[in-house]
């Protein structure tokens, strides 16, 4: 089972990582819409805002991981013509830096009055000052726009992997999807 | 705000001539507007406006004639807990971004004697326009250690969320919010 990457296939570590943090931001972002909408009295009131934070904190350690694993691993080739391929990356390249943008302004909000985040007793992380007034409010903004701001790319994204699958009839979809133990 | 300033102006203009006027300290911050709301009814919430500003008008000869007009600005709300202004903040309860002023306009003063008083006025909170009372005390007055002269209050009210149109609900213990005033008044 290839770990690594090749010129015509991605490895188990990016297909790995690719489906666990799609399923992470997806879920990241229905428990975000629904956190804001919780009663005061709901049983979830507390548990579910700790859950998202948890989830989005794990997440921003997939993506360090992910763009580590991007810089030292090859990628393979484009199996569009050149345009296609450029608006793929421009995609992709929106696409992470709204990944990083998301849970920095999550902590953000969170670490706003100084108060760590806490992963459940056993995690805590500091917050960071940085000197903005009200940064739980211009920190909440870009977190809410840049997540709705994603949502569309991810469903342009997803149009796009369908669009290569059943109207292109290329590997595109398939090579992120399938494992293969052997290299041709 | 152009328009505050000249009610302001007209309301500073109409109180008679003998009466003080006074701008309300914020610069020195001796003057705080607080609040405290029941938590469950197992304890209080305590939070306060850091940014506000008023122009009075008091003589203790002629206390009847005395005015306030205060305003606050509701995006500096401040209960020690960032997540919880934030929620404060929105649409649930001050809707700061489409309310992002509160006011107080008085219309009468009733001086009870013993340093007591009874202050109506009209409070516009969250675009709701409401006549209410506030309780006051005068503290003290007279001159102050650098050649100013000096009067200050407190005053307390209670208010019922839903009156503004705040409906969130809290539980039945936390569907008043009380508020602590305190203001101390430079003579110009």
């Amino acid at each position: 089972m290839a770990l690594s990457n090749t010129s015509s296939r991605y490895g188990i570590v990016s297909i790995a990582l690719h489906w666990v943090m799609a399923a992470m931001i997806i879920g990241l972002y229905f428990l975000g819409r629904h956190i804001v909408e919780l009663s005061y009295y709901d049983p979830a009131y507390k548990v579910l805002p700790n859950l998202h934070k948890t989830i989005g904190v794990l997440m921003f350690v997939l993506l360090l991981t992910r763009i580590i694993w991007m810089v030292i691993n090859s990628k393979p080739n484009p199996l569009v013509t050149d345009w296609q391929a450029r608006a793929a990356q421009l995609v992709h390249h929106l696409l992470y830096v709204l990944m990083l943008i998301i849970p920095i302004t999550g902590y953000m909000i969170s670490t706003a009055d100084g108060r760590p985040i806490d992963i459940y007793g056993l995690v805590s992380i500091p917050a960071i000052d940085f000197g903005i007034d009200k940064q739980e409010e211009v920190g909440g903004n870009i977190h809410l726009w840049s997540a709705n701001l994603l949502a569309a790319v991810v469903v342009l994204h997803l149009l796009a992997a369908l669009k290569h699958h059943f109207i292109n009839k290329d590997q595109t979809l398939v090579r992120m999807l399938k494992v293969r133990s052997e290299e041709r | 705000m152009k328009f505050k300033s000249l009610a302001l102006a007209a309301a500073l203009a109409s109180s008679p001539l003998y009466a003080a006027n006074y701008v309300i300290d914020t610069a020195g911050a001796h003057a705080s507007v607080n609040f405290k709301i029941s938590h469950l009814g197992y304890s209080y919430v305590l939070g306060r406006f850091n940014t506000f500003a008023g122009e009075f008008s008091y003589d203790a000869e002629a206390p009847q004639d005395s005015s306030i007009s205060l305003t606050i600005d509701t995006t500096s709300l401040d209960s020690n807990h960032a997540e919880r202004d934030k929620h404060l903040r929105s649409d649930d309860f001050l809707s700061v971004e489409n309310y992002p002023e509160a006011s107080f306009v008085s219309t009468s003063f009733e001086d009870l004697g013993d340093n007591k008083a009874k202050l109506v006025g009209d409070l516009t909170l969250r675009g709701v326009t409401k006549s209410i009372e506030i309780d006051v005390t005068k503290v003290g007055e007279g001159t102050d250690p650098w050649g100013g002269y000096r009067v200050g209050f407190e005053g307390t009210t209670a208010l019922a969320l839903k009156d503004y149109g705040i409906d969130y609900n809290l539980g039945p213990a936390a569907e008043m919010v009380y508020m602590d005033l305190h203001i101390e008044g430079v003579r110009q």
